[in-house]
């Protein structure tokens, strides 16, 4: 077995370190690249100690002093981002959870019709639909909004499908007992379904905040202004073919700034649904 | 408080199968009617469309004499036991008892009251803080008939509620449901496919098979004179000994052709059938005055302390004799069984008792 004998532990122990190392290590060479200034950073080769060069380096980034993106500060970029991302992720899991509520637990005409149809939304990658999406979007007039960012992307089959899953695991017991207990369908949906999904919730809201932050397609079709870019978008921009042209170290400022969200959601989320299956075992 | 009718009840589901052909009960008010029978005989289902979880083909049933048939679950005013006890997992004993109550807006004080009254009468007031994760399983019992109770509803509906329970725990349970039913006076419909549990709990026994209702009467009633074979054989523990006959030139005879020795059976009898304990085991071979002496060869004994059962072989068929305390008898020893005319019971070629 592992860790019977401190030989093994080492090892085991020296294994798990170098993996750190190696994955660990391009995020601390783009942070020591971000403490310095752009000379020392376009002559090789780079030191391996971070520089004096931090707080000029992100107030400046943060101040919007990065001239390919029209001086926009990483701050509103952080901010589309976000409202992006969450908007994705929460819209993503009200229209699937109450899609697959309505799959599981009635029955209505043309039901399984219904289902298939969202189910075949899966074969369909996000790139096929994506001039038609893209007209539509026009046509609403939702360019350079943040509804036109979200919308397109909140479908999702995968959620649906999830949820379904889950919602059939539920013992049919338990939705007679609501029933005898006076709850209609939206008090079961409150008081019953959706804190028996929390742990399903959270962890899918991670997945899904994750896939919102990296979008790049999409928003990059979707907005023309500087001020509405995400901050994906945005470091492609800063990114000239000229290396003398891109302000390498503001480059790496953004993208230490742009792993900050998602690294917070993972670490806090996960507490968050360890709890909620330590505590809601059924 | 409420009466329970059910007028030929019938439930065809949609695959076209037919699970209750035509049931009527009748169950008075603060009775406890248990509907038993084996797994698939429709006592299920037919508790399930009292319960409006299902939905009636034809026929009517009536609560407190209101046909409720197109009435939810809801405001049919009446609570359910279930067999998994369904307890919300995610909510406290207390919020599971108080949810029934709040969802029809009853005033938080008036729950608090009632829920902490009911935990009290339960023994469940010390942990109405606990989730039911964090309970015995003869506790979650209990959480699931206090949420019953609290509601006080027209009617108690259980639905196979101690199959979970080990068998001691289940024993003690059974009187506990059985005092607090008497105790609170509420129509009660109970389904279960343990016969001990229904002969010791019923006001009034229902015995079902195959959708359709077989006997209804009292339980020793229903004991001492089974309608049919299947009740005779599904009633008691060991059944009912039942042996085919055959008529020959001069009367009855078993399988193998011996004539039934003693009083004359009814004409038409294709079956006779005798309860283990109501023989008398003869162990010398002498003649004893009675009505049927059959002799038969030991196969195996049981002793289970107070009892013995004497599992044999007859001309007719394998019988089973209890008797008292421990047997003087082993496999192999040949012993005539002697039972009295006023205990046998006869039944015709459609398996119908006859008088």
């Amino acid at each position: 077995m592992i860790g019977t004998s401190p030989a093994r532990t080492f090892i085991a122990h020296a294994v798990l370190v170098l993996g750190i190392v190696i994955v660990a290590f391009p995020i601390y060479y783009t942070f020591v690249a971000s403490t310095h200034t752009l000379q020392t950073i376009l002559r090789p080769p780079l030191p391996l100690w971070p520089g004096g060069e931090f707080w000029t380096n992100y107030s400046e980034a943060l101040s919007g002093g990065v001239r390919r993106i029209g001086g926009v500060g990483v701050g509103t970029l952080l901010f589309n981002t976000t409202v992006m991302a969450l908007g994705i992720a929460i819209g993503k899991i009200i229209i699937s959870i109450l899609s697959a509520y309505a799959i599981v637990f009635f029955r209505f005409p043309l039901r399984m019709t219904f289902f298939w149809l969202i189910f075949i939304t899966l074969m369909l990658p996000v790139e096929v639909r994506i001039l038609p999406t893209y007209k539509v979007m026009v046509q609403f007039g939702l360019i350079d909004t943040y509804a036109g960012l979200i919308l397109p992307l909140i479908a999702s089959a995968t959620a649906t499908l999830l949820f379904r899953q889950f919602f059939m695991t539920i013992p049919g017991e338990l939705v007679e007992a609501a029933r005898v207990d006076g709850a209609g369908p939206w008090r079961f949906f409150f008081d019953i379904l959706l804190p028996l999904s929390r742990t399903n919730i959270a962890a899918l809201f991670v997945i899904l905040f994750i896939y919102g932050w990296t979008q790049y397609l999409w928003p990059l079709l979707i907005t023309n202004s500087n001020d509405m870019n995400t901050i994906v978008i945005a470091l492609r921009k800063m990114i000239s073919f000229a290396d003398a042209d891109t302000q390498w170290q503001l480059v790496m400022v953004t993208a230490m700034l742009a792993i900050v969200p998602p690294i917070l959601v993972v670490v806090l989320m996960q507490r968050w649904f360890v709890r909620g299956l330590v505590d809601s075992e059924k | 408080m409420a009466t329970v009718d059910l007028k030929d009840v019938r439930k065809v589901y949609s695959g076209g199968v037919e699970a209750v052909k035509g049931v009527s009960i009748a169950i008075p008010d603060k009775a406890l009617c248990v509907l038993v029978g084996p797994s698939g005989c429709g006592k299920s289902t037919l508790l399930r469309m009292i319960a409006g979880l299902e939905t009636i083909t034809s026929g009517t049933c009536a609560i407190d004499g209101n046909v409720v048939n197109e009435v939810g679950p809801t405001e049919r005013d009446i609570a359910m036991v279930f067999q998994n006890y369904a307890l919300y997992p995610h909510m406290k004993v207390y919020d599971n008892m108080a949810y029934g109550l709040r969802n029809r807006g009853t005033p938080k004080a008036e729950i608090e009251r009632r829920v902490r009254e009911v935990a009290e009468t339960l023994e469940l007031a010390h942990l109405l803080d606990r989730r039911p994760r964090q309970l015995s399983g003869g506790q979650r019992q209990r959480v699931a008939m206090g949420r019953a109770i609290v509601r006080k509803p027209k009617v108690f509906l259980f639905d196979e509620p101690l199959s979970n329970l080990d068998a001691k725990l289940r024993g003690q349970m059974r009187v506990e449901i059985r005092n607090l039913q008497s105790k609170l006076g509420v129509t009660s419909v109970y389904v279960t496919h343990d016969q001990l549990e229904a002969m010791t709990l019923a006001d009034m026994l229902v015995v079902m098979n195959a959708g359709m209702v077989e006997q209804i009467g009292q339980p020793l009633d229903v004991y001492e004179r089974p309608a049919s074979i299947f009740v005779a054989s599904f009633i008691g523990a060991p059944p009912m000994n039942l042996l085919p006959l055959s008529e020959t030139g001069s009367g009855l005879a078993l399988a193998d052709g011996s004539a039934i020795a003693g009083s004359l059976p009814a004409s038409k009898a294709v079956t006779l059938g005798f309860r283990p304990e109501d023989v008398n085991v003869n162990y010398d071979g002498r003649a004893l005055p009675g009505a049927l002496t059959l002799p038969v060869t030991v196969d195996a004994v049981e002793p289970v302390g107070a009892e013995s059962f004497l599992h044999c072989a007859s001309g007719g068929g394998r019988v089973v004799a209890r008797v008292a305390g421990r047997a003087a008898a082993k496999p192999g020893d040949k012993i005539d069984l002697v039972a009295q005319a006023g205990k046998l019971h006869w039944f015709d070629g459609a398996g119908r008792r006859l008088e």
